[in-house]
């Protein structure tokens, strides 16, 4: 464990892609039928980007936001997550990654509805192994960050859909993730909520933080500076801003 | 090391406070470990109880010593058939001086001849069990003495009209000049009281050699006055028995010579005593019987609470299993923000054994209060041990782990993806 995450330290410092995707391919076999999710997909994200990967339903930007979770690992093709091929790695060391660089966020926000909102920030630190005085500083830090600093007591239940999308936002930035993965994140939300938390997107993006972002919404689509356009499994056209 | 410290109490933690979300659930799980612990603790206080109460009035008996007692033989043979209307039986002065010289391992016999006699002083009377003996019998039949001295060697051998007398027939005899140096009317001859002694203290199911209205004389004064012959009256009849012996109690020197003595001694009787009228007890023998069969007992009670506590471990890997299903959710969030599959392992069997051993702390709470009140209720003898309470502990630890893995492990080989998707 000690080793794996040394060769991440190492690996991060002088890289400007943080994702880098060789002619990936994911297949899934359902029965007799062999489903191709994701073809040749080649990709590089730079550091400090904002994408938004479109397309229509069972073109494969849900496979491609897992594959890039380290959810799932590519049939074939190579992943550098930061550096670390990510198709050699066993479940831990995917947990591992997912722990150490990757923040999810997601359609239907997935907090723990047992858990405070602070300690729902608090999650991935806990994981992280921090002592419990250092996470619920950062907890109320970064539940200020987005805006919450008066409900860290509350539920999940007890919040509207935009506050608990800022608390999961919040955390999903707990870990520092070296890139942030959103799954239709406002998908969910009326129309004023989802421009607040785009918003709230966009002023983390300025501040460099690297995020991917699953939408079908054009004009979710436009905060973003690379869009990425999928149709059966591979990619279309990306354009940048 | 501290790490790993801190993230076990803070599952702990997390662990209860999952379990204190789901009260009432958490509690009804519980149930079955609760009953389970509580009925081991309690049926063991039982069992112990009974069985120590046994074995201190087997202990009361002297576990160094054989007690031979005459009996009447069912058939009458020999002398006594040919209608003297006497009964000859039972042991023999001869025994007592044959087995004393016979085994190398027999450390004292001790003779004894027991009437029934009223015995009287003044007004008072009381229908006494005199036992003729010798001073040996107070190292026997060890009782401490209240007041005066034991029978003497000297008081045998000069025949003297002395006695020791319980503290019951004291009570009851002398109860306003409760002294020594009394005399008392014993049939119809005059003993001088030189000790008061303490009897058995319980009345017992198991018959002690010493019983509380005893008059200890020495035999040869009771040769003298009473003779070998002994009149008793029944139904309008009268029996004459001639019995030279009523007991003869024999101390072994080393108490794993006991039983083979016993065989022995048996043995010899059957060589001179034909219609056996005489009957060995064997104290050891009989502590080891309450010993196997207080094992026995331990082996029933400790399946049936098996089976209990198995029962109420399938309770709680059935509700581990269905929290399982209900937080799919939570698991596939744990896992993408980068659980491992341990820690959910971890978190779910930390939880279970939370769980029963929740359930094995108020057991033992129960296993407490069940004994105390039957002991209140029924008047029964109960002792929670210490080993049924660590017992039962670590069984509940060990419910807990058997039965959280599976759903744990169930938890844990969850994918993520799917789990994250799970309504």
């Amino acid at each position: 464990m000690s080793q794996s995450e040394e060769s991440i330290e190492s690996s991060s410092t002088n890289t400007a892609s943080v994702v880098e995707l060789e002619d990936v391919q994911k297949t899934y076999h359902v029965g007799d039928h062999t489903v191709n999710a994701l073809i040749d997909v080649s990709l590089s994200i730079k550091k400090g980007s904002f994408w938004a990967i479109m397309g229509p339903s069972g073109s494969g930007k849900s496979t491609l936001l897992n594959v890039l979770g380290c959810l799932d690992r590519p049939t074939s093709g190579r992943y550098l997550l930061v550096g670390q091929d990510v198709s050699t790695l066993d479940d831990n060391g995917l947990s591992e990654l997912r722990l150490r660089r990757l923040g999810f966020i997601f359609q239907s926000f997935n907090l723990i509805p047992q858990l405070t909102v602070q300690e729902n920030i608090e999650l991935p630190l806990f994981y992280l192994g921090e002592n419990a005085r250092l996470s619920a500083k950062k907890a109320i830090e970064l539940a200020d960050l987005v805006g919450l600093s008066d409900r860290v007591q509350h539920r999940p239940m007890e919040l509207s859909g935009g506050q608990q999308q800022r608390v999961a936002i919040a955390r999903s930035l707990a870990n520092d993730p070296a890139i942030l993965l959103a799954d239709e994140p406002t998908g969910n939300l009326d129309s004023t909520t989802s421009t607040q938390i785009m918003q709230l997107l966009a002023d983390l993006n300025n501040q460099g933080k690297t995020i991917v972002m699953v939408t079908h919404e054009e004009d979710i689509a436009s905060y973003t500076s690379n869009k990425l356009y999928m149709i059966d499994g591979g990619i279309e056209r990306i354009e940048r801003n | 090391m501290r790490k790993s410290t801190r993230y076990i109490t803070r599952e702990i933690e997390l662990g209860v406070k999952n379990l204190t979300l789901h009260g009432m659930r958490s509690l009804l799980t519980m149930l079955g470990m609760v009953f389970g612990v509580g009925s081991v603790i309690a049926m063991l206080a039982v069992g112990e109880g009974a069985s120590k109460e046994a074995l201190a009035q087997i202990r009361m008996l002297g576990s160094n010593n054989i007690i031979i007692h005459s009996v009447k033989p069912v058939k009458e043979t020999g002398r006594s058939t040919v209608r003297t209307f006497m009964s000859v039986y039972g042991l023999l002065y001869d025994d007592e001086s044959r087995i004393k010289e016979t085994f190398e391992s027999v450390k004292q016999t001790l003779p004894a001849k027991i009437i029934r006699k009223e015995g009287r002083v003044g007004e008072n009377s009381l229908e006494l069990r005199v036992v003729g003996t010798t001073s040996s019998w107070f190292d026997l039949v060890n009782r401490p003495m209240v007041a005066g001295r034991r029978l003497l060697k000297k008081d045998i051998f000069e025949h003297r009209n002395v006695v020791v007398i319980t503290e019951f027939a004291a009570r009851k005899l002398l109860p306003k000049n409760y002294t020594i140096g009394q005399r008392i009317r014993i049939g119809g001859s005059y003993f001088d009281v030189v000790g008061i002694i303490q009897q058995a203290h319980s009345e017992g199911t198991l018959q002690t050699p010493d019983q509380k209205n005893d008059a200890y004389i020495p035999i040869t004064a009771m040769r003298e006055h009473y003779g070998d012959v002994f009149t008793q009256r029944s139904a309008g009849s009268r029996i004459r028995e001639l019995v030279e012996l009523h007991q003869i109690i024999v101390q072994v020197k080393e108490i794993e010579k006991v039983e083979a003595t016993a065989k022995g001694i048996e043995t010899m009787l059957a060589y001179f005593h034909k219609n056996k009228d005489y009957r060995l007890q064997v104290p050891l023998a009989l502590l080891r019987q309450a010993e196997a069969t207080k094992r026995t007992f331990n082996i029933v009670l400790g399946s049936i609470a098996a089976i209990s506590l198995l029962v109420g471990g399938i309770g709680i890997m059935n509700i581990m299993l269905a929290s399982v299903t209900e937080r799919t959710r939570e698991i596939g969030i744990r896992r993408a923000i980068g659980a491992k599959r341990n820690q959910i392992i971890g978190q779910f069997l930390i939880e279970t054994v939370v769980l029963s051993m929740a359930g094995g702390l108020i057991g033992i709470g129960l296993g407490f209060f069940i004994p105390w009140l039957i002991t209140r209720i029924a008047g029964m003898p109960t002792e929670v041990t210490t080993i049924s309470l660590i017992l039962s502990l670590g069984i509940s630890m060990a419910i807990g782990i058997i039965f959280g893995i599976y759903p744990a492990r169930r938890a844990a080989q969850l994918d993520p993806i799917q789990a994250l998707r799970h309504e």
